[in-house]
């Protein structure tokens, strides 16, 4: 069938906007066709999400004459260039997304594992719970009543280990008796991935309470992790139960080709497979209006977290009681009354689809993106990390290194490529102005390539890539990713703003950049450059602290970044310094109109 | 998109409300349909399952979790008391016996001769479900709950703390612009519902907690003040189970809003009627925002020409809008055009407009996703 496909329609049931795009093969290649939306109509008084769905494949309709539909059916037999399509594809992150809690012995390694398994599948993790996370059994028991998840993953215990501590936590959930979100009549899916000895002592205490799928350890011995057999049952429970019992689901999952994948589980997967493709390290955002998604592939391992409150439009509120008013008002390139922040702030929650019509209000916006993005990519730093309690073999050489298990996986100096996606970077006025966000939220170091997805396509290709994965591939490259450059950011730092910290030779001359400014040259997404990169002393631009790089380095639409402000990176403190910077960055990149 | 603005708020002088009351689990429907009933007339009742205590038997009789059955004089479903015997040892010749004493009053869940712990649950706590609205049952959801119904005045704010309560309004302001000040706030307020003009404050509130007045509607409040009152910021914005003494409504948002005109006479116009309010809201899929209702006693012949509120059918030449984004914020004015392609705004962003003109006469041009309608 893979051959075949001519003709590709995908959909993504977001938590308001449903997304239609159509994917055809035209001389040969995969492009992307078209794309329609409606708002998603899961709740009242609709409650049926194909409703949406049906809205917005009608705008594809419209907008390429092609019929799609017949009746309120998908055409599923491609009849001609103007009827019908080959394959029907969906995710969904409609009603909250999958909402899991998950369980384990020990907090910094089988109940950390689960939470990596469930992570990986798309799911929102509302909750960890472990024997030894401190609280009291009577705590924990209220937690699972309190939460109602969709789901829970139990785990625990290598292979052949003591049972008592996961038969113990199974026990506090066999109590905790917890009811499912949706549905009053059905039992709460607890999938279990741990010790196998365990698992009769497991059965006979959760077999009545709740529905029990059992699965391969996830953590059959301490050095080494086997996620993928419990993120393949979350897939299946969540098809099973969780959008089973969603209004107008069971009606969806009987349309498309392939089961319906959570949103962010098909962002992920595409992630991880133009890793595998270019054989890099990359990493993606998805900046939402509810949550905000990191995902991550170092060292061949995927990595994925979700901030369920950062956001920008329901969430932006958690984002101002998370990082503080302060972290959000130093990126205002203005001075701002406190009060009258917060309220724009609490208008935004409240009235979450409204948008900056000023510019004031689009620098206010995209302050606050800051934060949220940085705030997102701290916790996935402190989750992507390598496993914990595992011994490890070290020669003389490596004594010197003193490297920790656990530590963060997340290189940025090592890091190939930067994407983003979502409402904030995908529809920003200006591309530089989501490069700019993306630089200060994650600081990148030395060569980073940036890319921002065109329309935010992505998980639409994601759950394609499950079917042909060359066509989502191509599609991607073509249509999806906007190049817009290249970031080259030094190491160190200096006493004072202004001294000489970094040059760029090329063909056409010398470009230099003095320490706490940043520049922008030119160079188009389909131009090449010969460039040889040199900083002062007290900085270095490559992994080895390489002083000097010669390189073919490719342009965007933004072109290349040259970002001389150090790292760490620090802004002054003081307001009309801060101020007189940010202005200076603005104006040097060309990120506002009249700046 | 075809539907790119917000749906308003709703705010009607008379109209069909019908609310569902649930039991959290399965228990008993006090009512049958067509009864009347009151606000505070209980329509269901059931009972919650105690708490449970997981207590580790074995550990404190220093047995094995497997030998545990040779030791336990209750068995899973047995009711206990308060220090009653649950287990002992044999000890020596009847002597040195070391015993598990029950920490509550309730029953034993299960036992586990895995772990060796005890699951002891608490016993059974009343819920009872009221009428929340003056009205009549409609409709029995069997063994949880049921529907009731009035014709009455209906006001939806925009976001709100504290949960369901019962009052008269009283009007404390002349105009919508008016705020509500300290000296407003007396002790014959006590039980009563007020109603304020553009915008609450934190000492005022305070006052109102004091005097036991039990509702606030208003335009506005400082979010500086709402941070106060609560003791944290907001992060997502699911409220109504804030136990500060006192519901809030707010009609407008934050900073300092008049109410609008329309929701100001209409709570003139009640003053000295018994509302039902709500400040819960929910600002995710499904939204749920704080409401007034204001059942109406004797509808006349108007119950017959209003029907449950319709589902408005978008934006057209003419519809009343509110603008509800800087730098029109708050005001209200009439759709003069919509064009259909997308138009540059300062922001360099291409997006759907409309053309309006406000109340003052003064012609904008407003992206789409920045106004209102506002619905009857």
């Amino acid at each position: 069938m893979k051959d075949e496909l001519q003709t590709i329609l995908a959909t993504d049931c977001g938590s308001t906007t449903t997304k239609a795009i159509l994917i055809e093969k035209i001389g040969g290649e995969y492009r992307l066709v078209t794309r329609g939306e409606a708002p998603t109509t899961v709740e009242a008084p609709f409650e049926d999400v194909t409703r949406g769905v049906l809205n917005a494949v009608g705008e594809v309709e419209e907008l390429t004459g092609k019929k799609i539909l017949s009746g309120e059916k998908i055409i599923k037999s491609r009849k001609n260039d103007k009827e019908g399509v080959d394959i029907y594809i969906s995710t969904s992150s409609a009603g909250g997304g999958l909402q899991m809690m998950v369980a384990g012995v020990v907090k910094s390694m089988t109940a950390e594992s689960a939470a990596r398994a469930a992570l990986g599948a798309g799911a929102i993790v509302m909750e960890t719970i472990a024997s030894n996370d401190g609280r009291l059994p009577h705590q924990k028991i209220e937690i699972v009543r309190k939460l109602r998840p969709d789901m829970i993953l139990l785990s625990g215990g290598v292979d052949g280990g003591t049972i008592s501590h996961v038969a113990e936590l199974a026990e506090l959930i066999g109590a905790a008796d917890p009811r499912p979100r949706f549905g009053m009549g059905y039992k709460l899916p607890v999938i279990y991935a741990g010790n196998k000895d365990a698992r009769d002592v497991v059965k006979k205490i959760l077999t009545e309470k709740a529905d029990l799928a059992i699965v391969d350890n996830l953590r059959p011995v301490l050095e080494r992790e086997n996620l993928v057999p419990a993120r393949n049952k979350i897939h299946e429970q969540f098809m099973e139960h969780v959008m089973a019992h969603a209004p107008g689901y069971k009606k969806l999952m009987a349309w498309t080709d392939v089961s319906i994948m959570p949103t962010p589980g098909a962002v992920g997967s595409l992630i991880h497979y133009l890793a595998k493709h270019e054989g890099i390290s990359a990493m993606g955002v998805d900046i939402g209006g509810a949550t905000t998604d990191v995902f991550s592939v170092f060292e061949d391992v995927f990595n994925r977290t979700v901030s369920a409150n950062l956001g920008m439009s329901y969430s932006i509120s958690n984002v101002l009681a998370e990082t503080g008013i302060e972290n959000i008002t130093r990126w205002i390139p203005f001075e701002i009354d406190e009060k009258d922040l917060r309220n724009r702030i609490r208008n935004k929650m409240i009235r979450p689809t409204t948008i900056p019509q000023t510019l004031v209000e689009l620098k206010i916006e995209q302050a606050i993106a800051r934060e949220a993005l940085r705030l997102a990519f701290f916790q996935h730093k402190t989750m992507a990390v390598g496993l914990k309690g595992v011994q490890q073999e070290r020669t003389i050489s490596d004594t010197f290194a003193q490297a920790q298990t656990g530590e963060t996986l997340v290189d940025m100096m090592g890091l190939n490529i930067l994407i983003g996606s979502g409402g904030a970077l995908s529809h920003a006025p200006r591309r530089v102005q989501s490069a700019l966000m993306l630089i200060d939220a994650f600081l990148p170091e030395g060569l980073t390539r940036l890319g921002v997805d065109s329309i935010f396509m992505m998980p639409h290709l994601g759950v394609l890539a499950e079917v042909n994965e060359d066509a989502a591939i191509e599609v991607f490259y073509k249509d999806c990713l906007v190049p817009l450059g290249y970031c080259i950011a030094p190491i160190g730092t200096a006493k004072t703003d202004g001294v000489p910290c970094i040059r760029i030779k090329s063909d056409d001359g010398e470009f230099s950049v003095n320490y706490g400014d940043m520049a922008r040259i030119p160079l188009a997404t389909d131009e090449k450059k010969k460039i040889i990169i040199e900083t002062e002393r007290g900085f270095y631009i490559g992994p080895n602290k390489e002083r000097r790089i010669e390189m073919e380095i490719s342009g965007g639409v933004v072109g290349i970044i040259v970002d001389a402000r150090g790292r760490p990176f620090k802004l002054p403190a003081e307001t009309g310094k801060r101020i007189d910077k940010l202005t200076s960055w603005l104006k040097a990149l060309q990120v506002y109109p009249n700046t | 998109m075809a539907h790119a603005y917000t749906p308003g708020l709703k705010v009607a002088a008379g109209t069909l409300i019908r609310r569902e009351r649930r039991l959290p689990l399965k228990g008993e429907v006090l009512v049958s349909v067509g009864d009347e009933v009151k606000g505070d007339t209980i329509v269901a009742r059931t009972e919650l399952p105690g708490d449970v205590q997981p207590l580790n038997l074995a550990g404190l009789l220093g047995v094995a979790p497997q030998d545990l059955d040779g030791y336990l004089l209750k068995k899973p479903g047995d009711t206990i008391k308060k220090d009653e015997i649950i287990a002992e040892t044999k000890g020596f010749f009847g002597l040195m016996k070391t015993q598990v004493k029950s920490p509550l009053n309730g029953t034993i869940e299960s036992i586990s001769t895995v772990t060796g712990q005890a699951i002891l649950r608490n016993p059974p706590s009343p819920v009872e479900v009221d009428a929340y609205i003056d009205g009549k049952v409609v409709e029995i959801y069997k063994s949880e709950g049921v529907s009731v119904e009035t014709y009455a005045t209906f006001i939806q704010g925009i976001f709100g703390i504290g949960g369901e309560t019962k009052g008269i309004i009283i009007l404390l302001v002349e105009s919508p612009k008016d705020h509500l000040t300290v000296d407003m706030i007396t002790p014959e307020l006590k039980g009563n519902v007020v109603i304020g003009g553009s915008l609450v404050t934190i000492d005022v509130i305070r006052k109102a907690v004091e005097v036991g007045c039990i509702g606030i509607v208003t335009g506005g409040i400082w979010d500086y003040d709402l941070k106060e009152l609560l003791g944290y910021d907001i992060g997502v914005a699911i409220t109504g189970s804030e136990e500060k003494g006192i519901t809030i409504i707010i009609t407008e948002g934050f900073g300092e809003m008049p109410m609008a005109d329309k929701t100001f006479r209409l709570l003139k116009k009640n003053e000295g009627k018994k509302a039902s309010i709500n400040g819960a809201t929910q600002i995710r899929a499904g939204v749920m925002r704080p409401e007034l209702i204001i059942p109406i006693v004797d509808p006349g012949n108007s119950k017959k020409s209003n029907k449950e509120i319709k589902t408005s059918k978008g934006l057209e030449i003419g519809s009343p809008i509110r603008i509800i984004r800087e730098p029109h914020f708050g005001k209200i004015g009439k759709v003069t055009a919509l064009p259909p392609e997308l138009r540059v705004i300062e922001t360099e962003a291409k997006v759907r407009i409309l053309e309006a003109e406000l109340e003052n006469g003064e012609k904008v041009i407003v992206p789409r996703a920045n106004v209102e309608l506002i619905e009857e």
